[in-house]
């Protein structure tokens, strides 16, 4: 029968191993801390400091008091005024500025005279998301600043008070200055711990098999199931500590905070390894050799953790096939879980079917792997 | 300890139509050294994987330490020690990390850990260096370590499946000291090797091929038993081409290749040194050396075989 007596040498075995191996240490603790530093400053989709260069051909106050607003806004910062229309040819390709403002000649006597003026804006489009993010903020800002001068001049023919139909004021909960990195930790969290346990786990089992210990420890009264547990109990910690290396990296650098239930979080991450431990499983039974483990490991993992989860790409917009496989992405969940607890401190009854359906993956797979593996890996 | 260590009636493996092992019976004594010998694909891991409990036999029974293999196979790995040629150490824990481990594994008490580990560094002679890591160490010692390690629950039975592989002579010599002490404290042996010089020093050998067991019983019994006629060792340059001439010849009973001389038998009522003389003459072929030898199992093996494939081409 099972017994704990038996497991403790080999845990024991196991961490020494792991502690021995600084490349493995490296991957299950260093690398996801480290990946979580480049994500959140490289994978970051807000869009600040565009260099934006002005070729103002009226030089009035009004003119002057339009580009300010630009400028003044975190969005672009001024890159210089422009002199002539062949210099605006010059501008974008050398990168001194990647926005320009044409504003004509005669802009605000246009303006005063109440007829309607065209503003010419060249945006750099090399870049398409940065592109289309500056092209949205400077046609909100001129919308802006238009309506104000059609309420002006509406006071000025004498009426009072003038009301807009609909005044448009949106306000964004839960990370209200819309940053990228407060919404990457979590998936952030999902994505490394999905890695590091598959990759150890199949990693752990293959080497065994390939240097025949596997073999000598079949021979041993040990149960399968106790070698099992043994085995994998060592990269459940190890993945809580990374996990808690980086929340701690996560609030350390972009000031996440986890607003819900420590404990669900931590519940809710157990669930997940095990889902990763399963798969992990899988894997040792499929490859025969460790860098086979590893690509196979590599590519489990990562392509659905990554895109099919909602981390990288937002389930909504794939095609109806593509959502319908995110069912069986244990990520998806997690993901979703992660983002409730961290983000709007939901808690466990607002998540129950999302801990449901992971809860009966992390049961399949374990159940599907364990069964090749009796038949695969004990009886050599 | 029962008397019969190993009794095994009728063992029987089938993967599909192909049969592995072919109804085999056998029984090993306790504290014997029982030789295990047959060619590569013959049965032979087969077999002792069935023994171990690694594999379900397809037909037959057989007991290891009085507990039957497929019924009993807990208690069958409770009381036997296992060690093959990808002796299984791991590299990256020490010498004494590794005796824990192992020790651990087969449930052993600290104390009771702590106690065989100082027996199991003596016997691998590794006083002194118990923090080196098994890469560390020539062949012959981590062989040795292996096979403590195997032996810390002090197993009633030891399966030995080719420990020697890839050693040199002296150390595999040394080894055999070992197991040869290991029989003396009353330990079974159940050695599989594919040296033949090995095989001389087991008290008793069985030979399979094919899947089924061709010989059983003492080296001097098999040499006996055997090979009745005298064998002569010839030395020629032409070496392969004397072996087609003589097998020509109906008086000579066999010829093999030894290396480079050729073993030859030929019926008893003949003069052999003259018979060979007389065939190899004829074609110009003077060998510088012909001389009576005790045969050598190798010798009985190979008729064996030779025998055993006749019969089944017939």
């Amino acid at each position: 029968m099972i017994s704990v007596h038996r497991i403790r040498p080999i845990i024991r075995k196991e961490f020494r191993q792991i502690m021995r191996d600084r490349r493995s240490l490296g991957v299950l603790l260093v690398v996801p801390a480290f990946m979580l530093i480049m994500f959140g400053y490289a994978l970051n989709y807000d869009v600040q400091h565009i260099p934006l260069a002005v070729y103002d051909q009226d030089r009035s106050t009004m003119s002057r008091e339009f580009i300010q607003q630009f400028i003044h806004s975190e969005y672009f910062d001024f890159a210089g005024s422009i002199s002539s229309e062949q210099e605006i040819d010059t501008v974008i390709p050398s990168q001194k500025a990647r926005v320009v403002v044409v504003i004509p000649p005669r802009f605000s006597e246009d303006l005063l005279a109440n007829r309607s003026v065209s503003i010419q804006v060249l945006v750099d489009g090399a870049n398409a998301t940065t592109a289309a993010t500056a092209a949205g903020y400077l046609v909100a800002m001129t919308q802006d600043y238009s309506t104000n001068i059609s309420l002006q001049a509406l006071q000025r023919f004498g009426m009072s008070k003038p009301t807009l139909p609909i005044d448009y004021r949106p306000r964004i909960w839960f990370n209200p200055e819309l940053k990228s990195a407060k919404f990457m930790v979590p998936g952030l969290i999902g994505f490394i711990l999905m890695m590091s346990t598959v990759v150890s786990t199949s990693l752990s089992i293959v080497r065994e098999r390939e240097k025949g210990t596997i073999e000598q420890i079949s021979v041993s009264p040990i149960h399968p199931m106790e070698l099992l547990v043994g085995k994998t109990m060592p990269y459940v910690l190890i993945s809580l500590i990374a996990t808690v290396l980086i929340l701690i990296t996560g609030y350390a650098l972009f000031n996440v905070v986890v607003r819900g239930s420590m404990l669900l979080l931590f519940l809710e991450t157990l669930i997940f390894t095990f889902c990763g431990l399963g798969l992990g499983m899988w894997v040792s039974t499929v490859a025969n050799k460790q860098d086979e483990a590893f690509q196979l490991a590599t590519l489990v993992s990562f392509l659905p953790t990554f895109m099919l989860s909602g981390f990288a790409f937002p389930i909504a917009n794939m095609p109806k096939v593509i959502q319908w496989i995110t069912f069986i992405n244990p990520a998806r969940y997690f993901l979703f879980i992660l983002r409730s607890i961290i983000l709007k401190g939901v808690g466990l009854s607002a998540l129950w079917q999302e801990t449901l359906f992971m809860t009966l993956f992390a049961l399949g797979i374990t159940a599907i792997s364990w069964n090749k593996m009796r038949k695969s890996v004990f009886r050599v | 300890m029962p008397d019969v260590a190993i009794e095994a009636k009728e063992l029987t493996k089938r993967f599909g139509d192909f049969i592995a092992v072919d109804h085999i019976s056998f029984s090993v004594n306790g504290g014997e050294i029982f030789g295990f010998l047959g060619a590569n694909g013959s049965g032979k891991s087969t077999t002792i994987r069935m023994l171990c409990g690694l594999l379900q036999s397809s037909g037959g029974s057989a007991t290891v330490a009085g507990f039957d293999i497929n019924s009993q196979a807990d208690s069958v790995k409770e009381n036997i020690g296992y060690m093959s040629q990808k002796f299984s150490l791991y590299d990256d824990l020490t010498v004494t990390e590794n005796i824990r481990f192992w020790g651990g594994i087969y449930g052993l008490s600290d104390e009771m850990i702590a106690k065989r580990q100082a027996w199991a560094i003596g016997i691998a002679g590794l006083e002194g260096r118990e923090k080196s890591l098994p890469r560390e160490l020539p062949g012959g010692f981590k062989q040795r370590l292996a096979l403590a390690c195997a032996m810390l629950h002090s197993p009633k039975v030891v399966f030995l499946d080719e420990p020697t592989g890839g050693v040199d002579p002296i150390m595999r010599r040394r080894f055999w000291d070992l197991i040869r002490q290991l029989a003396e404290e009353g330990t079974t042996v159940f050695v599989t090797t594919h040296y033949l010089d090995e095989a001389e020093y087991c008290n008793r050998i069985m030979l399979i091929h094919a899947g089924r067991m061709i010989a059983v019983g003492t080296p001097e019994q098999l040499k006996k038993e055997y090979i009745r006629t005298p064998v002569l060792e010839v030395e020629t340059e032409r070496i392969i081409e004397a072996m087609a001439l003589l097998d020509e010849d109906d008086r000579v009973e066999e010829t093999s290749v030894f290396g480079t001389f050729l073993h030859v038998s030929i019926a008893e009522r003949y003069n052999a040194e003259k018979v060979i003389r007389e065939v190899l003459g004829a074609h110009n072929i003077s060998p510088s050396r012909i001389e009576p030898i005790v045969p050598s199992l190798e010798d009985v093996f190979i008729h064996l075989i030779d025998r055993q494939e006749a019969e089944q081409k017939r």
